[in-house]
């Protein structure tokens, strides 16, 4: 096991450092300048080339991405061009909030996604299979920025039941977690879990009809397994490739966040994205883009290593 | 995670061998041929054909909306704005500027299936092409090739979407820019995938002995028999790429005001969602709609691709 642990760490390598790469030219495509959004308009080129030294930007490209990559490895992802504070504290809190919403998210769609799942494997092209697969499709289908909108419409406009936006009732940039703060966490976290659940579902259903149709369950059932024997065994069986799907939406939900948390003002990655690219703070969105991808990346990484660990079938070579 | 896999038991069970699946009984029948058999089912499939239809529609809607549409889609009149649904002159309501909804969004669907769309259908080019060369050629060529792609994969779709287009700036140009680079590697994946499935088989080899060259067994044995299950493939993420498009054109990335357009439309009509939820919600419903449609078009294609004895 620890050599398979070595080997996918030695697999992952060259994919972070292409993603560093990818995230460090990402400023470069941008048109005009990073400091073009700071500077004056009448700036002379005598301070123009100032800002650029103290920046780095006067250098050759790989040797700014060498010094650029240095410093992110010792933790310093640079400075916010807006705020003039570093980039890797506001991006942990904003990670951390996304992380709350996201994870909640998560939870909500693998319950529903499993249940649904279950029962839709269990009873083909019953009623009940046929509102899951349409409840799939409808989750994958459904622009998740739209849907916030109409539960937004629903319960605060029209009912006046929960908080149409922000974080919290103090209006302040962290999550806590009580009752205050939990109702402003529903919303958002409802609109997130219907891609999870859509898919979780669909694939739960499917390895649950496939399962069922083993020769293993007849087998079970022959001997006179009861129906409760023979459940625990396809959950075990489905466990793997179940909870592996869950890994992954996490990592989606957390990257792909940023619709949602922009018509909630949740004030996590999404928010600092939206903030970074409309004020054009390079620094800013090449790191929230760092974090997340690298995030993903792991994620990733855990959940592969997971689904090994889990599910003796996969060949550990 | 699962579409590979898929894609390349469809060319392993249904595209190549399609010519096997002929009845005893049916032996005096002319064969149709494989795309016969898909079109044979899928007109039998009565969610495909809805969809198909409801996408047929969408697009006559886009393709005549410059001449149907009841009222000019960007004059406004702040004496009218945010009529209500069912208004007398505005049968959908009138917007936050006062212009007409259905003509707005009548003229909205062709930017949105503009920006939907085309770059699902440029990366299945792109995509395609890089899968077809890694998966035939193999050896370094496929692990450069995949390798570079794997990169693209660490991140998830819709940050790499925003990310790119938040990089190179808001317009139609960049947001099909940064959703073709989205979507390549997922197709590319699939083709490889697909490729390499098919490229031992008995007839690549015999194409070989007889002397083909390898461009030639490319653009033939290889194109003909993988285009099918990554055309599918390609045809399930024109959904995706819908509500993305949109949803950067919402985030102010995309399409630029006035031009109408769903995404755009729902982003400046969110301020109007106390005073008149029903309009406000009604370009959400038109891309919601078409994405299911796309998507349900796609699993019936797909259905009917996997041809079994």
């Amino acid at each position: 096991m620890l050599i398979y642990i070595l080997k996918r760490l030695v697999y992952v390598t060259p994919v972070a450092f292409g993603v560093s790469l990818v995230c460090f030219l990402l400023v470069h495509l941008a048109p005009g300048d990073a400091l073009s959004a700071v500077l004056p308009a009448d700036a002379t080129q005598e301070t123009i080339n100032e800002m650029k030294a103290a920046y780095g930007f006067d250098k050759p490209l790989p040797v700014q991405y060498l010094i650029w990559l240095w410093h992110v490895l010792h933790g310093d992802l640079g400075t916010s061009i807006a705020t003039g504070r570093p980039v890797l504290g506001e991006v942990t809190r904003a990670v951390i909030n996304s992380l709350i919403l996201a994870s909640v998210a998560t939870v909500i769609g693998f319950t529903f996604g499993t249940l649904f799942g279950f029962v839709a494997g269990y009873h083909r092209n019953s009623v009940a299979d046929r509102a899951a697969s349409a409840l799939s499709v409808f989750g994958v289908s459904v622009p998740h920025y739209w849907l916030g909108m109409i539960l937004v419409i629903v319960f605060s406009a029209t009912l006046g039941w929960l908080p149409p936006t922000g974080a919290g009732p103090d209006g302040s940039g962290n999550w806590r977690p009580d009752f205050d703060h939990l109702r402003y966490l529903i919303l958002p976290a409802v609109t997130m879990s219907v891609i999870p659940t859509g898919i979780i579902a669909r694939t739960v259903r499917a390895l649950v009809a496939d399962i069922l149709a083993q020769d293993f369950v007849e087998a079970l059932r022959a001997k006179g397994m009861d129906e409760f024997g023979v459940f625990k065994h396809v959950v075990r069986n489905a466990a793997p490739t179940a909870l592996a799907i869950m890994g992954l939406q996490l990592g989606y939900l957390l990257g792909g966040s940023i619709l949602v948390e922009t018509v909630f003002a949740w004030p996590g990655t999404g928010f600092l994205l939206n903030a970074a690219i409309f004020q054009r703070d390079l620094p800013l969105l090449q790191g929230s883009i760092l974090v997340l991808a690298m995030f993903f990346v792991v994620l990733n990484l855990l959940v592969d290593v997971m689904q090994t660990a889990l599910d003796p079938r996969i060949e550990r070579a | 995670m699962t579409a590979p896999i898929t894609a390349t038991s469809m060319a392993l069970d249904g595209g190549v061998l399609s010519t096997g699946d002929a009845a005893p009984e049916a032996a005096f029948v002319p064969s149709r041929g494989f795309w016969g058999h898909v079109g044979h089912r899928l007109v039998r499939d009565p969610v495909a054909m809805g969809a198909g239809a409801v996408i047929l529609l969408v697009v006559l809607i886009a393709i005549l909306s410059p001449w149907i549409t009841p009222m000019d889609p960007y004059k406004g009149s702040m004496l009218r704005r945010l009529k209500h649904v069912g208004d007398a002159t505005y049968w959908l309501g009138s917007d936050e500027l006062g212009r007409d909804m259905i003509s707005r969004l009548m003229l909205g669907s062709r930017l949105s299936l503009f920006i939907g769309v085309t770059p699902v259908l440029i990366a299945f080019v792109i995509g395609s092409g890089i899968g077809i060369l890694a998966g035939y050629v193999g050896g370094w060529t496929n692990t450069i090739l995949m390798r570079t792609i794997d990169v693209f994969f660490a991140f998830p779709s819709v940050l790499l979407a925003i990310a790119l287009s938040g990089a190179l700036g808001a317009g139609i140009f960049n947001s099909i820019v940064s959703l073709t680079c989205v979507f390549v590697p997922q197709i590319a994946r699939v083709a490889e995938s697909v490729t390499t499935g098919i490229r031992r088989r008995d007839y690549i080899d015999a194409a070989k002995l007889s002397g083909a060259s390898p461009l030639t067994i490319m653009r033939v044995q290889v194109l003909g028999n993988v285009v099918g299950p990554i055309f599918v493939y390609a045809t399930s993420l024109i959904s995706v790429s819908m509500i993305l498009a949109s949803g950067l054109s919402f985030l102010g990335l995309g399409v630029r005001p006035p031009e109408p357009e769903w995404g755009l439309m729902l982003n400046t009509l969110r301020t109007a969602i106390y005073a008149n939820p029903v309009v406000a919600a009604l370009p959400g419903v038109c891309i919601f709609v078409v994405s299911i449609a796309f998507n349900m078009f796609s699993d019936g294609l797909r259905a009917a691709m996997e041809i079994r004895q």
